[in-house]
């Protein structure tokens, strides 16, 4: 197959440090989401665990608060956004028919400045303390004063690079999707999960930047004196709080986009049915991320806004249950007439579905400003939102996974195994998370990292505790049945789940480098659905088959990422006093800030001066594959 | 509060059963081969749940609105309110009576049936001034943007307090008591409070106590004000906010809690401000003489 293009193509780990295909970017955002979503889970387990019983020691109180920090921290920004990146890059360019996303050089540069910014940030747990102050850092706690590690710095500059990564991949898929749909792939014919996926890459577009002012803001705080959240200097904390939520709340919404989306696809799969509402679907993914940025104060409740500002935020917040409750109608009749097959990602999907609603009904009690005065910062806090970010959200993300596993890697995941991790997480889930309500109600408050006897808190939390292991139990399952689906041959239909309706089963699993040897012609909403009705066994061609063009492989992202990891760790500990005068020299000097970015913008300028045009594969070597399939 | 729970609860049913209708119903059977019928959705019901959650959420939003601002009426000038300056500090809270020129820590004492108006600000970092039996919480912010709250009770009891807001290490164990008594022993209270210092009767460890712990501490008219005033220690019902005394559940002797704190705050409160009095010099014998006399310095009220 290598034949005529040995130059271009590499082998082993040189092939995914250089490539730019954005099915083997898929795998890697997996792998790595994978890997950071294991590390935010145990420590997940360990919380847990110091919780089991009052007045616990297991971990010290300032252990504690970096294992909360961390867990946030880490799942967000680092578990569960890679893992949708992951199903993004694996499915959005075969959903619209097309052979790559727009920009496949800034795809791969996206992945590895998220890798090397969550790397750096969890190198704080090896480096002098990780940070302590919570994942949303409020100052004046997260300032120099207050906490005088390194901690908060690796949080400022692990996350402003890896959101650097989130930044490029947005603006990508925004490009992608708008500018290489198939012929005739009209807007109103996307799939859903092309649609949430387009919009969830429209709040990174104007989120993201919030939150990378807020942080270059307080690590100008940290390390170069500045005095934008000091209050003795003028600075307001305050201040941060908007900047973090400005961003912090368009993120869930990013986050359980995609989710929608992947319901929106499980679900008329398996029950054989298209979407119900499909326009009054689009229309409530667009009016939730609209009010999703115009209701950030509603975190900020009890911080002293006034009652003009609290009535507002709390209206708004309220509004967004209408096109939610419009979702979840949508999907329930989806199924109604249908023909429901209980696979394991329908599974997922359909245990999505009532964890979602009372995630969200919590989340119009806590929209009620004078009730959040007693919710706020409380266990009842905490069930909400992992009512929505992990009881539903992984579910959706675990549903998307068990569902295009065999499109991704040509092989299909065990269904018992699929099953048990369903019963297991579900099980598990809600054990953990539903008691949490009533404690919060008892009023425990939320980051505690013990509390005392005799508050009617010990057996709920010890409920809480088994149900994080069982919920563990499920993941674990998952995990091997990963594994052991590695280990058998490829080779599973292009339509494995049968029913499937849009064009990514209309193609090989796994999908040949170039995907499509023809662009397809859509001529309607779920286009596979449409031609198999017809009677037709393949999508009709756009085009003629002719000479694909591919971009060259290149190692440059990676090194650029190498680059701002060194500049990133060069400014941190540009203030630090070193005992070894060769380290105070390069560090104090900014030698070491000035030896990154020499690599980055180095990189840059390579990219820049030197043309590659890429590559063509040419006709017969399509035809010979043809052959063979 | 009940009414959103009372909708919310509503609105599960209503899912719910459609949803478990939907998958006994339409569960796919065996040899079901036909195409169900593709249908592309019904404008009505579109309406239908689109208008009714909308009718829903107005609902919630009136009372909503007009509680939101009640409380958010300042009643802090008002007559007949009980001032009370809450200043916290890692981790402990002070409370100062400004009406009555009164400076207390980690027990605030209101009378009942009166309108408690609280200013709330921080020392340090920010912290949530939360009492879950009688009130929502309210953050305390640095200068600038200093808060106002008030609640008021009828019902004489200790109440526990807490703080709200991740403060540092110890943010779990920054708890306080409240205690609501009759208006007329608030009074004797405030009386007892202005009372001049009692010291310990020993003459050197009346020395040692002021050397040690008055420079920062405070009890009656003398001492410092940068760390909990201790005036009438013994009769409050907890030592530090978590050592909890006899009459709590789970409660110990408060002269044992004395002596746990004074051996080694570090070891119960993470993080603290104090340094160990041992490390300032103090003997076994001298602490024991000191958890001794705050133990019985006590307050009739």
């Amino acid at each position: 197959m290598a034949h005529a293009h040995s130059v271009k193509r590499h082998k082993g780990l040189m092939d995914w440090l250089t490539t730019v295909d954005h099915k083997k970017i898929a795998i890697l955002y997996l792998l790595a989401g994978g890997l950071f979503f294991g590390i935010g889970g145990i420590e997940a387990i360990l919380i847990r665990l110091q919780l089991i019983k009052p007045m616990n020691d297991f971990v010290s109180a300032q252990t504690f608060n970096e294992l909360i920090t961390m867990h946030g921290t880490t799942m967000i920004f680092l578990g569960v956004m890679p893992v949708i990146f992951a199903l993004m890059n694996a499915v959005i360019p075969l959903q619209i028919g097309a052979r790559d996303v727009a920009f496949p050089f800034l795809n791969s540069l996206g992945f590895w400045t998220f890798l090397f910014g969550g790397l750096l940030l969890n190198l704080s747990w090896i480096m002098g303390g990780a940070p302590d102050a919570g994942w949303t850092a409020y100052t004046p706690l997260s300032t120099h004063t207050y906490s005088t590690t390194h901690g908060v710095d690796f949080y400022t500059v692990g996350l402003q690079i890896a959101g650097l990564g989130t930044l490029i991949g947005g603006i990508n898929f925004l490009a992608t999707i708008i500018t290489m749909r198939a012929p005739g792939m009209s807007f109103m014919r996307m799939p859903m999960f092309t649609w949430t996926s387009f919009i969830t890459s429209a709040m990174i577009l104007f989120a993201f930047p919030a939150v990378t002012v807020g942080l270059v803001l307080l690590s100008f705080d940290r390390i170069l004196g500045a005095n934008f959240f000091e209050v003795a200097n003028g600075g307001n904390p305050v201040l941060w709080q908007h900047i973090f939520w400005i961003f912090g709340h368009p993120e869930v919404y990013i986050l359980i986009l995609p989710a929608f989306g992947v319901i929106s696809e499980v679900i008329p799969t398996f029950s054989r049915k298209r979407l119900f509402g499909y326009s009054s679907m689009v229309f409530a993914t667009i009016l939730i991320a609209f009010l999703g940025f115009m209701v950030w104060a509603h975190h900020m409740f009890t911080t002293g806004l006034g009652p003009v500002a609290n009535a507002l935020f709390s209206i708004a917040t309220m509004l967004i249950a209408v096109p939610t409750g419009i979702k979840i109608f949508n999907w329930l009749f989806t199924m109604w007439g249908g023909q429901i097959r209980f696979t394991s990602p329908n599974l997922f999907a359909i245990g999505f579905i009532p964890t979602f609603v009372m995630g969200g009904v919590t989340g119009v009690m806590l929209a009620s400003a004078p009730a959040d005065y007693q919710f706020h910062d409380t266990y009842f806090v905490v069930a909400h939102f992992h009512y929505v970010i992990v009881g539903a959200l992984v579910s959706g993300i675990l549903a998307g996974l068990h569902y295009w596993w065999p499109k991704m890697f040509g092989r299909m995941l065990n269904e018992t195994l699929g099953k048990l991790s369903f019963w297991f997480f579900i099980i598990g889930f809600h054990l953990t998370f539903f008691v949490q309500h009533f404690l919060g109600l008892m009023g425990m408050q939320r980051r505690v990292f013990t509390y005392l006897p005799n508050q009617n808190f010990d057996t709920l939390n010890l409920i809480s505790t088994i149900g994080a292991i069982t919920m563990g139990i499920g993941v674990i399952f998952f995990l091997i049945n990963a594994i052991v689906t590695a280990t058998k041959p490829k080779g599973v239909a292009n339509d494995p789940w049968e029913d499937g309706r849009t064009l990514e089963w209309a193609i090989p699993s796994p999908p040949p480098e170039y995907n499509f040897k023809q662009i397809p012609l859509v001529r309607g909403i779920d286009a596979y659905w449409k031609e198999k009705m017809a009677g037709n066994k393949e999508m009709t061609p756009a085009e003629p088959i002719g000479p694909i063009h591919m971009p060259s492989p290149t190692i440059l992202p990676f090194v650029m990422s190498v680059g701002i990891f060194i500049a990133g760790l060069g400014f941190m500990f540009s203030k630090e006093s070193f005992s070894n005068s060769f380290m105070s020299l390069i560090f104090n000097n900014w030698i070491v800030v000035i030896i990154g970015l020499v690599i980055t913008f180095g990189s840059m300028l390579l990219r820049s001066l030197y043309d590659d045009h890429g590559w063509h594969i040419e006709v017969e070597e399509l035809e010979e594959e043809g052959v063979k399939a | 509060m009940k009414l959103s729970i009372t909708i919310m609860v509503a609105v599960l049913v209503v899912v719910f059963a459609i949803g478990v209708y939907v998958l006994i119903k339409f569960r796919r059977k065996k040899g079901q081969t036909e195409i169900p019928e593709q249908v592309e959705g019904n404008f009505k019901l579109e309406i239908i749940w689109t208008v009714i959650p909308l009718i829903l959420v107005f609902i919630l939003a009136v009372p909503t609105v007009q509680q939101i601002f009640a409380f958010g009426d300042d009643h802090y000038n008002e007559k007949g309110s009980v001032q009370v300056k809450v200043t916290s500090h890692q981790y402990w809270w002070e409370f100062e009576y400004p009406q009555y020129g009164v400076n207390t820590a980690q027990e605030l004492i209101i009378p009942t049936g009166k309108n408690i108006a609280f200013e709330l600000k921080t020392a340090d970092v920010l912290h949530s001034f939360w009492v879950p039996s009688l009130s929502g919480k309210m953050d305390t912010n640095p200068d600038g943007t200093i808060n106002r709250f008030s609640f008021s009770t009828d019902k004489e009891g200790v109440y526990r307090g807490k703080c709200a807001e991740l403060c540092g290490a110890s943010h779990a164990l920054m708890e306080f008591k409240v205690k609501a008594v009759s208006p007329d022993s608030f009074d004797k209270w405030v009386t007892a409070m202005k009372a001049p210092a009692v010291l310990p009767k020993d003459q050197a460890l009346a020395e040692t106590f002021k050397n040690s712990c008055l420079s920062c501490h405070a009890v009656g008219d003398q001492g410092g004000p940068v760390a909990p005033n201790l005036t009438g220690i013994g009769s409050r019902e907890s030592v530090a906010g978590i050592l909890l005394n006899e009459g709590q559940d789970g409660g110990k002797p408060v002269k044992e809690n004395l002596k746990t704190w004074l051996e080694d705050p570090q070891a119960v409160k993470q993080g603290n401000k104090m340094p160990a009095p041992k490390d300032l010099g103090l003997t076994d014998e001298q602490i024991d003489g000191i958890a001794d006399y705050l133990a019985n310095y006590k307050l009739e009220y």
